[in-house]
C-alpha cells in the first residue's frame, strides 16, 4: 500500500520524505562535503570537475551549477543540506530563500519585516496565493 | 536526588548566532528581539542550573543522509561547535555530563524509548544559539549540557505525543539519579517558518500564539496535533515545534509561566520564547 502523504496539497512546499531522501541522497551527501574548507576550495576552483566525482544525475549537477534551489529541492535536495552550498557562496539563508520565491531580495526582506508571508490563501493548493 | 526545576523554550535561528558573534545585537533590526531575552538572562543567573537537557535538532551537521537517528542522546565530555559552512561559531566548548547522560540513556531505553547513544558530536546552531541567548558571551558556559537530538529534517519527525511521553520518561530518569542536581530542560526550534520553495517566508502569528498558550496549560491535547497541521499552518520547518513537547512532558502538569516573548522576524523565522517553572 502506498504511503499516506497528506502534505502533497500544501502549495509551494516540498516535504523531504523517504522518497525525496532516496532521490536526493548523493546530491545531499555532496553538499555535506562542503563542510570542510579544503573541499570548498576544490569545489570553487572547478565546480564541474568536483561535481563529477559524485554519482549525481546530470540534472542535479546542473541544478547546483545554476544555483537553482527549487530545482535541487525537486530532485531530492533538502534545504539544510543545500545550505552548505549557499554558505560556501557566502550567501545568507534569507537571500537564498528569496531566490526560491520569485521575489527580489529587497522585496523578500521587506515582506519579512512586515510580518512574513501570510498564511491566508497559502495553506492548500488552488488557494488564491498571495504575498 | 536530581530534579527538573524548570523548562525553557526558544527558537534557535542561525542568524541570531551571527548577530551575537558579529556584535550586532544593538542595531535597529536585532535590538527588539534581544530585548525579549533580558529577563531570561537575569532569571538564569539566579537559577544556576547544574545541568541542562538541551533538546534540539541537528541541521545536517553531525548527522547526514547516511545516519538519521530519530532520538539521540550524547554522553560525551566535550562537544565542539561545528563548522556549518562558514567556520565554527566562536563559542566555548560545551561540556557534557557523562554520568547523568548515560544514566538517562540506560533508564529511558528500559522505559520503552530506544534512544540512539552518541558519544561525541559536533554541535551546531540548534544547540549553541539557545545557550548564547540565555547566557550571553561568557568565557565558559556556566553549566553542563546534555544534548538530546531529535530528527526533524527527514520526514517524519517523531510524533508530538511520542515527544511528550519522552519528556515524561526523561523526568522519571532524572529523578532516579542519586546526585543532587538542579536540572533544566530546554526545548528549541520553531516557531513558524519555511525556508524553501515558493512559500518560503511563511509566518503564522495566530498559530504560534495558540501554541504558546496551549503548551503551558493544554499540552497533552496539543501533543496530538498531526504533523500535517504543523507543515500546513506553521511552514515546513515549523514542525520543529514538536521538540518543545519533550520539554513540556518533563515538567509538572502545573507550571508557573515566568516569561513569554514573541517576535517577528529573525531572518525567515518567528521567534518564540517561554520560561516555565515547576509549581
Amino acid at each position: 500500500m502506498a504511503l499516506d502523504k497528506p502534505y502533497l496539497d500544501i502549495p509551494g512546499t516540498t516535504i523531504f520524505d523517504a522518497d525525496m531522501a532516496r532521490k536526493g541522497f548523493h546530491l545531499n551527501q555532496f553538499c555535506m562535503s562542503l563542510m570542510k574548507a579544503e573541499n570548498r576550495d576544490a569545489f570553487k576552483a572547478d565546480e564541474r570537475a568536483y561535481l563529477n566525482h559524485w554519482p549525481m544525475t546530470e540534472e542535479q549537477k546542473q541544478g547546483v551549477l545554476d544555483r537553482n534551489y527549487n530545482r535541487m529541492i525537486s530532485l531530492g535536495g533538502n534545504i539544510y543540506f543545500l545550505a552548505k552550498i549557499f554558505s560556501s557562496d557566502g550567501i545568507s539563508f534569507q537571500v537564498a530563500a528569496s531566490t526560491m520565491t520569485g521575489m527580489s531580495q529587497a522585496e523578500y526582506a521587506q515582506m519579512m519585516l512586515d510580518g512574513g508571508r501570510s498564511v491566508e490563501g497559502n495553506t492548500y493548493k488552488g488557494d488564491n496565493q498571495n504575498g | 536526588m536530581a530534579r527538573i526545576t524548570a523548562g525553557v523554550c526558544t527558537s534557535h535561528v542561525p542568524a541570531i548566532g551571527a548577530a551575537i558573534d558579529n556584535g550586532k545585537t544593538d542595531n535597529e533590526y536585532w535590538k527588539p528581539m534581544f530585548a525579549g531575552y533580558e529577563y531570561s538572562k537575569r532569571w538564569i543567573a539566579d537559577q544556576k542550573p547544574d545541568v541542562i537537557l538541551l533538546v534540539y535538532n541537528d541541521h545536517a551537521t553531525a548527522f547526514d543522509s547516511n545516519l538519521t537517528p530519530t532520538f539521540a542522546i550524547a554522553t560525551g565530555e566535550v562537544f565542539e561547535s561545528a563548522d556549518e559552512g562558514w567556520g565554527p561559531r566562536p563559542v566555548p566548548n560545551v561540556l557534557g555530563h557523562p554520568a547523568l547522560a548515560s544514566h538517562l540513556a540506560q533508564s529511558v531505553i528500559q522505559d520503552e524509548f530506544d534512544l540512539t547513544i552518541v558519544h561525541n558530536l559536533h554541535v551546531d546552531h540548534g544547540l549553541t544559539v539557545p545557550l548564547s541567548l540565555m547566557f550571553g558571551q561568557p568565557k565558559q558556559w556556566p553549566c553542563r549540557v546534555i544534548p538530546i537530538v531529535v530528527n526533524v529534517v527527514l520526514y517524519p519527525p517523531p510524533l508530538g505525543k511520542r515527544c511528550y511521553a519522552l519528556g515524561r520518561a526523561l523526568r522519571r530518569a532524572v529523578e532516579s539519579f542519586d546526585e543532587n542536581l538542579n536540572v533544566q530542560i530546554w526545548g528549541t526550534g520553531g516557531m513558524s517558518h519555511q525556508l524553501q520553495g515558493a512559500r518560503a517566508g511563511l509566518i503564522n502569528k495566530q498559530f504560534d500564539n495558540d501554541f504558546l498558550d496551549r503548551i503551558v496549560d493544554d499540552a497533552e491535547s496539543l501533543s496530538k496535533m498531526p504533523h500535517v497541521e504543523y507543515l500546513r499552518q506553521a511552514g515546513s520547518e515549523g514542525v520543529e515545534l514538536v521538540m518543545w513537547l519533550i520539554m513540556r512532558g518533563a515538567l509538572n502538569q502545573d507550571v508557573v509561566q515566568k516569561h513569554r516573548f514573541y517576535h517577528v522576524p529573525a531572518s525567515n523565522t518567528a521567534v518564540g520564547h517561554l520560561i516555565l517553572e515547576n509549581k
